[in-house]
């Protein structure tokens, strides 16, 4: 890819993201009306009008919408996230604090969805056309049409309750991470494993997996060596979907297991309609979807070389 | 003929998507319970008097299912009916247009997608406030992008072919050349997404609903009964089991019968 073209993506996906914070202000700030009048006009708190409109003034709120605008954008731009309408605490702190959690819990489900989708993507080449070949090859598909709050609880009654192999109260760090991981690991390999399944049955069509195979190769060095690799390719270019589903799957999932992380904060935010909190968290993973989009799509074609040709070709 | 629309795996699919359909049509047939009051005692087992057994206030879980039906379905097609008339019509203008309104158009496909499909939503039913079908608007929010893109490409490439121009040199017009040869040719693509959407809107909707931010209590609604279900998880797997494996059946069947479309071709 020539420096131009990389210049034009990089570009492009500054734009995508300015006008994603423009679609979430107007969603979370410029339509709602504003979050501090709501709350504390309430009779109930006592608040007199001038308290009020003074309130409203430390939150910028008294400005008009367009210099709202721009001094929340130059805010996010220093990481600055503003202060939560309903505990006052700095946005930027909250996300801090909530971050870890999540990461561990997403970090540790994706590597265990690469492992599960693997397996079941290896499971469907093996061969014999019988009734196991048939449910491996349908699992994927069943696997992303449960819900996967379904997922935690049955897991929890299974698991805790019925089993007794994990324990409901009092469980270590690391015993309370694996039902939450298995919970969230599904709904993302299940698309994974959906594209990998497609793609090694393509790769096998392919004439130089016949010739390999002429030349004496087991079918398991055929798999391991050149199937496999060439199949991984289109998996990578969905990784912005399994992204989307790590997001929604973390906010599921912290909410079904009560563990504190962004989800947590993410359903309390729309409960108690703290949108500067929503805004922070909306823009953070739309942030993060766009990046790693662009880290695929200047990747590839370094990855896969074929493509390199055909650019220049 | 035998096509994938008559295999054994596509009649159950559709066996099952018409008795959740009759469901939220005609709960009566199916059920004499009440759905919101209770009349036994809460907590018992599967049987034969209770299919499903009872909920924590003694109402009959069969009977809550079969009405939420209605709330889950509906909300479904809403949320359908958002995403294939703003989506479609996006997809028309970009396809037709061309130039600076595709630009702008495509654009804005790309942040929706930009933005995690439960996060957009969460942030449109903030704005709209919570409730059944404030909860069905924003899902289907979520799925415009993919409509759009579908509808978009699908127009370029029937525009692109020589029918096309030959009906444009017969002295066709723009709307003529749309509704004769770009609608037809699309339709099969655009169901199948209809229909995977469809299952895609029913998930998300229980998600909401599981969450608290769908349809209010004590209207049963499916994922609503499963999230009053988690007080009772260690005595009672049928309140989370049964509902579930409802709500899982009705969802693969509309993935299936997407799937079978995609793989069929024409309808």
């Amino acid at each position: 890819m020539k420096s131009t073209q990389v210049l034009l993506r990089v570009g492009q996906a500054i734009l995508v993201l300015l006008a994603a914070f423009t679609l979430a202000f107007i969603l979370l700030t410029a339509l709602p009306g504003d979050a501090v009048t709501t709350r504390y006009s309430n009779p109930e708190l006592g608040l007199s009008e001038a308290e009020v409109s003074q309130i409203r003034e430390s939150y910028g709120l008294d400005q008009p919408l367009i210099i709202q605008y721009f001094m929340t954008l130059a805010n996010f731009l220093t990481g600055n996230f503003g202060y939560s309408v309903n505990s006052g605490t700095a946005v930027s702190n909250l996300m801090k604090s909530a971050l870890p959690g999540t990461l561990t819990l997403a970090f540790l489900a994706f590597a265990a969805s690469i492992v599960l989708a693997f397996c079941i993507a290896f499971a469907s080449t093996l061969p014999g056309q019988g009734w196991l070949r048939r449910t491996v090859r349908a699992l994927p598909a069943f696997m992303s049409s449960i819900p996967s709050f379904l997922i935690g609880i049955v897991l929890i009654q299974m698991i805790s309750f019925q089993l007794g192999w994990v324990p409901v109260y009092g469980a270590s760090n690391l015993q309370d991470l694996i039902l939450p991981v298995l919970t969230l690991a599904v709904p993302i390999s299940a698309p994974l494993a959906q594209v990998l399944v497609r793609s090694i049955d393509e790769v096998y069509t392919q004439p130089f997996v016949q010739v390999i195979r002429a030349r004496g190769a087991s079918e398991r060095w055929i798999f391991f060596h050149n199937v496999l690799r060439n199949a991984m390719m289109p998996a990578i270019t969905i990784a912005g979907v399994l992204f989307g589903e790590l997001v929604s799957g973390a906010v599921v999932t912290e909410a079904v297991f009560g563990r504190a992380g962004l989800g947590n904060l993410t359903v309390q935010a729309v409960a108690n309609r703290d949108t500067p909190v929503l805004l922070a968290v909306v823009v953070t993973a739309a942030t993060a979807y766009i990046i790693i989009n662009l880290i695929v799509d200047l990747l590839y074609p370094v990855l896969d070389p074929r493509l390199c040709r055909k650019a220049n070709s | 003929m035998k096509t994938a629309y008559t295999k054994p795996t596509a009649l159950l699919a559709y066996l099952i998507l018409a008795t959740a359909i009759l469901w939220s049509l005609a709960p009566g047939l199916f059920t004499q319970g009440d759905p919101i009051i209770g009349d036994d005692r809460a907590l018992l087992a599967p049987s034969a008097t209770h299919w499903f057994g009872t909920d924590s206030v003694g109402r009959d879980l069969y009977t809550r299912v079969i009405y939420g039906a209605r709330n889950s379905l509906l909300g479904a097609l809403v949320a359908v009916l958002v995403g294939l008339i703003i989506g479609t019509s996006l997809g028309v203008i970009a396809g037709t247009l061309r130039g600076k309104a595709e630009t702008i158009i495509m654009r804005i496909v790309d942040v929706l997608l930009s933005i995690p499909s439960l996060l957009l939503s969460l942030a449109v039913l903030i704005l709209l406030g919570f409730g059944t079908m404030n909860a069905a608007i924003a899902v289907g929010v979520t799925s415009i992008a993919m409509f759009a893109r579908l509808v978009r490409s699908q127009v370029l490439s029937v525009v692109s072919s020589d029918y096309v121009e030959a009906a444009y040199g017969v002295g066709s017009t723009r709307t003529a050349v749309l509704i004769r040869h770009v609608l037809p040719n699309s339709l099969t693509p655009v169901l199948a997404l209809v229909a995977l959407q469809f299952a895609s809107a029913l998930l998300q909707l229980a998600t909401l609903g599981f969450l608290g931010y769908g349809t209010p209590p004590p209207t049963p609604e499916w994922g609503l009964l499963i999230a009053d279900s988690r007080a009772y998880l260690a005595t009672s797997w049928w309140l989370t089991l049964l509902p579930g494996a409802v709500i899982v059946a009705v969802v693969l069947a509309a993935n299936h019968i997407s799937h079978i479309i995609n793989q069929e071709g024409q309808v």
